[in-house]
């Protein structure tokens, strides 16, 4: 057991809104999270807040054995976010943009290489612009770019959006790689229907908490 | 780097209903008997200036609100540097900070409105370049930006140290700008305004200077306290709006 | 720190080779307001006479726009945002972005002193060269510094793009009056002698001292949300 996300009671507040209001969740190394639940309930927030973009307010979080509050610095640079935007740099190749993110942690050219290879870029996309991709390959890149920075936890925030079906199915066979190969995993997505397929554990957000399996707000 | 807890309603500003303490009261009865002593002595005891006349009567005030808009810049940096310093979680420094700036850009106006008058009645013209009016315009504009980076939104903390930030950059231009504009004018060899003003103060005319910054320092006083109060209680709203919100929102989850 | 500070130059300068937005649209903007300057002081001898301080005029103007594009296509699909999710450095960032704004304006400075040799009869003198260059790398320096600082905070944002022009302009005065100044004496516009401008570049100097170690401390304050 080794748990790579322990939060208790975690808040966390955008301007004067409360948008965690005290979330309890630990997750260990492997596991694939999805976090599930209506809109507003917080689900972007708990990433934003794992990928230490958003402060914590009251509460403790400690994410790959260090404490957010104290070294923030360390956190972020260990974990991945892949938000609703893809971070990516229009103007320039995905061959350039994975390069570039995975020079940010000074990854070599055959990290970067294999990290294209993984998400299915390295043959005919390397040199197009992003600004020519579909959503699908932009996800893709911004993946590749996760992967060349060895990101140990990633955070995806509905990912599966504005791919289409064959795509989906893709992204969750590259998720469940990425666990089998060290990485943590957590989802947030509407899609219930993907639970079985790609997450071990599913977990619900209402109200900026977390609720158990049998309907208690832990 | 140590992310302080969000304030709760408790730990912030008083809770009594206005901001008016002894201690303000006190300042503001003296600051009122300032102010008439010197309208006492600036308009009626004091003598006119031999060169200048009656209009010199207007530096009473001008220098009052010079002093005044300088102070408050000075306690804005302090503030600003203290806020950062010891990464106080106290909230104290930040709201006094942005009290005394929103103090300062009035007075700054005032100054320069009263500075321009004065140089009307006296020498004909409204501006003049020199080094200490320019700059002392340059301020006014710096901490217009400065205000208005206060009101960018986000969390109370995060306000404090961007606007922290800001102020501590303005400290370090305000003197470059200086400088350079006093290097500029000395080219032309244009009087500056000290030279131009040469008003002899003595007896009466000198106290009632005194008098004049004594009792504006007096109302800086008033304002400060009491502004940074209403900014606290502001705060203070913003938080138990926060415990509320938080009540609700648990409450969302219970079902 | 500089080997942040070299990756994100090098990204910033490949994204303007490739989106060439800067060559298209901002070094004309410079060119047309050059001539703009002639159509409203509306005499050849008061435009030449004050040649230097046009072209710095302009360089500011359109360091507004420089500074807004930089942070522009950080914030267009929330790569600022994926900087600081990722740790990486915030002064070399800053440094980095400076970089490859200062690359920018040098080449935006050189087009708008041939614009001024082209329209307003503006002379180079020999004798003036190197205090020409040694000012403007200074002034360049100086600008992209500031304007990265104060860009980090207001730049690009949706809602906060008029915030820039309030707090970058009253900053960067000191460089106007000072890369003016030197600039006349490398020209020898009014009669000012090449000795006359060194301590303006002086001035210049302090500027780009104090801002480069202002700057790499302020910056990561700034852009933290």
């Amino acid at each position: 057991m080794d748990p790579v996300v322990h939060l208790s009671n975690a808040v966390a507040v955008l301007g004067q809104f409360p948008v965690l209001a005290g979330v309890n969740l630990t997750v260990n190394r492997g596991e694939i999270v999805l976090l599930q639940g209506p809109n507003g309930a917080g689900k972007t927030s708990l990433l934003r807040l794992c990928a230490g973009l958003l402060p914590l307010a009251r509460g403790e979080a400690v994410l790959l054995g260090c404490d957010l509050r104290t070294q923030r610095e360390a956190v972020r640079s260990r974990v991945g976010l892949l938000g609703h935007a893809n971070g990516l740099y229009a103007d320039l190749t995905v061959g350039e943009n994975v390069r570039f993110w995975g020079a940010t942690v000074g990854a070599s050219k055959p990290e970067v290489q294999a990290a294209l290879q993984r998400m299915g870029l390295a043959q005919r996309l390397t040199d197009v612009a992003v600004s020519r991709l579909s959503a699908g390959q932009k996800r893709r890149t911004a993946l590749a770019c996760l992967i060349a920075r060895r990101a140990e936890l990633w955070l995806l925030d509905e990912p599966h959006a504005g791919l289409d079906a064959a795509a989906r199915d893709e992204l969750d066979a590259t998720l469940r790689d990425a666990a089998a190969a060290g990485a943590t995993i957590i989802v947030a997505s509407h899609e219930l229907e993907r639970a079985g397929a790609l997450a071990t554990r599913v977990v619900e957000v209402v109200g900026g908490q977390i609720r158990t399996p049998y309907g208690e707000v832990a | 780097m140590a992310t302080p807890d969000i304030e709760t309603s408790a730990t912030a500003a008083s809770t009594r209903a206005g901001t008016g303490t002894t201690f303000t009261r006190f300042v503001g009865l003296a600051t009122i008997v300032g102010m008439i002593a010197l309208g006492v002595f600036g308009l009626l005891l004091s003598p006119a200036d031999v060169q200048q006349s009656d209009s010199v009567r207007i530096l009473y005030i001008h220098v009052g609100t010079v002093w005044i808009a300088y102070v408050a810049f000075a306690v804005t940096a302090l503030s600003s540097a203290a806020y950062l310093w010891k990464r106080t979680t106290s909230l104290t420094w930040d709201r006094l900070a942005g009290a005394s700036a929103e103090i300062g850009v009035l007075f700054m106006a005032l100054t320069l409105l009263a500075g321009s008058l004065w140089g009307r009645l006296s020498w004909g013209k409204f501006w003049v370049w020199d080094a200490r009016v320019t700059s002392t315009a340059f301020m006014f504009v710096t901490y217009v930006g400065y205000l208005a980076v206060r009101g960018l939104g986000g969390s109370h903390q995060q306000r404090a140290r961007r606007s922290a930030v800001v102020a501590l950059l303005a400290v370090l231009e305000i003197p470059l700008v200086h400088f350079s504009v006093k290097l500029w004018r000395g080219l032309h060899q244009d009087s500056s305004v000290a030279d131009r003003t040469h008003v002899n103060l003595h007896g009466l005319m000198l106290f009632s200077l005194f008098i004049s910054l004594i009792a504006f320092t007096l109302l800086y006083v008033w304002l400060l306290m009491h502004r940074q109060r209403v900014l606290a209680m502001q705060d203070a709203i913003d938080n138990t709006g926060l415990d509320y919100a938080l009540q609700q929102r648990r409450d969302e989850g219970d079902l | 720190m500089f080997r942040v500070a070299r990756l994100i130059a090098a990204k910033d300068l490949r994204v303007e080779l490739r989106s060439r937005v800067v060559t298209n649209q901002v070094l004309p903007f410079a060119a047309i307001v050059m001539v703009m300057f002639a159509f409203a002081l509306n005499s050849d001898a008061v435009v030449s006479r004050v040649a230097p301080g046009l072209v710095w005029l302009a360089t500011l103007f359109s360091l507004l726009i420089l500074v807004q594009r930089s942070f522009a296509i950080e914030n267009a699909d929330g790569a600022t945002d994926a900087l600081r999710a990722a740790g990486v450095d915030p002064s070399g960032i800053f440094l980095g972005k400076a970089m490859a704004l200062a690359v920018q304006l040098a080449v935006l400075e050189l087009v708008l002193l041939v614009s001024a040799v082209v329209l307003y009869s503006t002379e180079l003198r020999v004798g003036g060269i190197v205090l020409l260059l040694v000012t403007f790398v200074a002034a360049t320096v100086g600008l992209a510094l500031v304007g990265t600082l104060y860009g980090g905070l207001a730049g690009g944002v949706r809602g906060r793009e008029t915030l820039l022009p309030l707090l970058l302009l009253p900053v960067v005065a000191p460089v106007l009056i000072g890369a003016t100044r030197a600039t006349e004496s490398a020209l020898g516009t009014g009669g000012a002698t090449v000795a006359d401008g060194w301590p303006w570049v002086g001035l210049l100097a302090v500027f780009v001292a104090l801002f480069s170690v202002g700057g790499t401390l302020a910056f990561g304050p700034l852009i933290e949300e």
